[in-house]
């Protein structure tokens, strides 16, 4: 009797099992990694599930690796060791180290053709895609979370100051009178920042469409050189510096550490993503406004649009054609309105594509939570120039910390704005020779 | 007559020599050699295609001002984390050598921060006296006191300093209390008979005889600053306000990891390789000197 229950289990099990695995192997795996931590990962996490229930011939496995320049440096290591994911995704700083390495990605736009899967390079919003298009519109890799810098105020704040606290100040003029008052009101910190090299100077020269650096910012040829050294770039530095040394502006650091000073109130005025808007919304307890990144009036043309930061969705090669059928699939899902409406619409990262954005009015998200809709408005208010389409500079990560610790000379009162931005783009420079020299 | 044992065995002495040689070559003749040959290429990010530059990637270093101020950086870095290490751990390996009751609460706790990460101890000291976040910084700016690592080079460096001293005490203190513990009582006691007092007993009696500990921990020490302490710098501060924290190992680190400029990562490498090998040399010819074994 035992002897019979253990054969027939046994045989049951030789046929089951065999034929459960082959239904798990059915499923493609897609690896998926990715920088997106805390709140934003969970996000990610619960579309790519959604995106599993879906269908039942793929299954993307979502990886995190850390920050961007981490998981940039994981999925360079994993290529190396011929172990790569199929998708990475990259901050918009890499994008010349991934272009430039041809052979290592496979074009979003080659993948969809193979696919066939539709797609459309129109659908998507200009000023994100075009940082990540080719010269002849060609696109290479994803857009999947990209923000602009927006100026955020504390109502409370203006208000005790003795100032409306319904001020939208548009120009840095208008910053200047309201960060005097404040300071006589006895702030501590009328104004801070969050990431000074991509709001002050990148965004900066494409909103008042100055170059950042020459060949169209770097988008036509890895010899581009920096000349963010103009006089518009040192005005507003030289004006940043005084603040600081008047006690207008208070530096916070690199990255956005401002963010936990202006949440908790300390710091009046801040310039930030506009992805900081679901943290501030969730942690702030005084009412706030989100108004334009303010610009500089005697400028002809300004304000143009602003340029974006975040991260895109690279396809490595070496797989085989299936899973990039899959990866096509995936990325089709991405891009659908209602998962990029949710996305903008939970974590303020822009909607990539105009349907999205569409979609978000429609259900009356803008109306709900005002200040939702400046970085957009601000992204394509104009057509994107050579200078405001986007910045494309090899080595750019140790470029910004040139920038980071030439602008903290400034800030300390070192150095003046002239010599620190010279100093920057004289280093810079030679950092964009090795990394010409690098790929040739 | 002088008895002698000999071993006729010719290839007996390179057999038991050959584990040891062969752990050196994989584990630092070889990495050392990969290091040279990389100094001397410009490769890109994804290896896909290098090129032979000779020496330019070292050109390219030491004209650079900020690689040469940087040594300056480390310099100071080293003397004062070695310094702070060893002192604060010298005293409390001292303290807790004349605990009795509860020793072992005490050694316990004294070596527990030894466990932490690098990183992590970056981000806990972060905690404490980042401007913006910081607890301690907050009632360091209530009183008054205008503390701002964020903006000022040297409140930065002290910062560092601390944290990667705090890191090794521990360390430090497990061997200075071994130290302790094996001089013989009977010598203290001789000499407090003879009526030497407590500071002039330590002077001329333990302290000498610490002596080999002591050295030992120096060297270790200085490669602890030279090559471990980047988590913490990059945790920290990232090698600013300007490059005031950039010391040489972090410079490799931001390079070779962040940058992928690989070619000038090894190149900085090297030069740390023969830094550090000076350093050595010297320590051993001249400090060694003064070490009562």
């Amino acid at each position: 009797m035992k002897f019979r229950t253990i054969v027939s289990a046994a045989t049951a099990l030789t046929v089951v099992l065999p034929a459960m695995v082959g239904a798990a192997q059915a499923q493609t795996q897609i690896q998926f990694w990715h920088a997106m931590s805390g709140r934003l990962g969970e996000l990610l996490d619960a579309q790519v599930a959604k995106f599993n229930e879906s269908q039942n011939d793929y299954e993307v496995v979502a990886t995190l690796k850390g920050n961007y320049s981490e998981a940039l440096n994981a999925g360079i290591a994993a290529f190396r060791a011929g172990e790569q994911p199929h998708i990475l995704q990259v901050f918009e700083v890499g994008t010349a180290t991934m272009m430039a390495a041809e052979g290592a990605v496979k074009p979003v736009y080659e993948i969809m053709e193979e696919a066939a899967e539709p797609f459309d390079a129109n659908a998507y919003l200009a000023a994100v895609a075009g940082y990540y298009t080719t010269a002849d519109g060609q696109m290479l890799s994803l857009p999947y979370n990209s923000s602009t810098p927006v100026l955020y105020l504390n109502k409370n704040a203006l208000e005790a100051a003795g100032l409306d606290p319904e001020a939208r100040p548009a120009t840095w003029p208008e910053v200047e009178e309201i960060l005097v008052k404040l300071k006589e009101s006895g702030s501590a910190c009328p104004f801070t920042t969050a990431w000074q090299s991509w709001i002050h100077l990148e965004n900066l020269g494409a909103y008042h469409n100055v170059p950042f650096a020459t060949q169209a910012n770097g988008f036509e040829g890895v010899d581009a050189e920096l000349v963010f050294n103009g006089d518009l770039q040192v005005k507003h530095i030289s004006k940043l510096g005084e603040w600081a040394e008047e006690g207008l502006f208070s530096y916070s650091g690199r990255r956005n550490e401002g963010g936990a000073r202006f949440r908790s109130g300390e710091c009046a005025l801040f310039t930030e993503s506009s992805a900081g808007y679901a943290g501030v919304k969730a942690e702030a307890d005084f009412p706030f406004t989100v108004t334009n990144l303010p610009y500089w009036p005697d400028v002809e043309d300004a304000p143009l649009n602003t340029i974006i930061g975040g991260a895109s969705l690279w396809v490595m090669s070496g797989h085989e054609a299936e899973e990039y059928t899959g990866v096509a699939r995936f990325l089709t899902f991405l891009s659908s309105p209602e998962v990029q409406a949710q996305w903008h619409q939970d974590t303020g990262y822009l909607p990539i594509t105009h349907a999205a954005y569409e979609l978000t009015r429609e259900q009356g998200f803008y109306e709900e939570n005002p200040g939702t809709d400046v970085a957009i408005k601000q992204m394509t208010g104009k057509e994107p120039t050579d200078n405001s389409k986007g910045i494309r500079l090899g080595n750019f990560d140790q470029i910004r910390t040139v920038i980071d610790e030439e602008l903290e000379a400034v800030w300390q009162g070192q150095k003046d704005a002239k010599a620190a931005l010279d100093q920057a783009v004289s280093r810079g420079n030679e950092l964009l020779r090795r990394f010409e020299q690098s790929v040739r | 007559m002088e008895k002698r044992v000999t071993f006729d065995h010719r290839l007996l002495p390179y057999l038991l020599l050959t584990p040891q040689l062969v752990v050196t070559v994989v584990f630092f003749f070889w990495p050392a050699a990969q290091a040279l040959y990389q100094s001397l290429l410009l490769p890109d990010p994804f290896g896909l295609s290098s090129r032979f530059v000779w020496l330019s990637n070292f050109e390219y270093l030491l004209t650079d001002r900020y690689y040469l101020q940087s040594f300056t950086t480390t310099a100071v870095f080293t003397f004062f984390v070695t310094l702070v290490s060893m002192s604060v751990a010298l005293l409390f390996a001292v303290l807790a050598d004349q605990v009795i009751k509860g020793a072992g609460t005490y050694k316990t706790l004294l070596i527990w921060p030894y466990a932490v990460a690098p990183a992590v101890a970056g981000v806990m000291w972060l905690f404490m006296f980042q401007p913006s976040i910081g607890v301690l910084a907050f009632y360091m700016k209530a009183a008054g006191f205008r503390w701002n690592p964020v903006l000022d080079g040297t409140h930065a460096m002290t910062l560092v300093i601390l944290a990667a001293a705090w890191k090794q005490i521990s360390y430090n203190f497990l061997f200075f209390l071994a130290g302790l513990q094996a001089i013989p009582k009977s010598l203290i006691e001789a000499a407090a008979i003879d009526g030497a007092g407590k500071w002039h007993r330590f002077r001329t009696i333990v302290f000498p005889l610490l002596s080999p500990t002591t050295f030992f921990l120096l060297v270790v020490n200085v490669v602890y600053a030279f090559f471990e302490t980047f988590g913490i710098i990059h945790t920290m501060t990232a090698g600013g306000p300007g490059q005031s924290t950039t010391i040489l190992v972090y410079k490799v680190y931001a390079d070779g990891f962040v940058g992928q400029d690989l070619g000038s990562s090894a190149a900085q490498s090297v030069i740390l390789m023969v830094v550090v090998g000076a350093l050595t040399i010297i320590q051993f010819r001249y400090i060694e000197r003064r070490v009562h074994y």
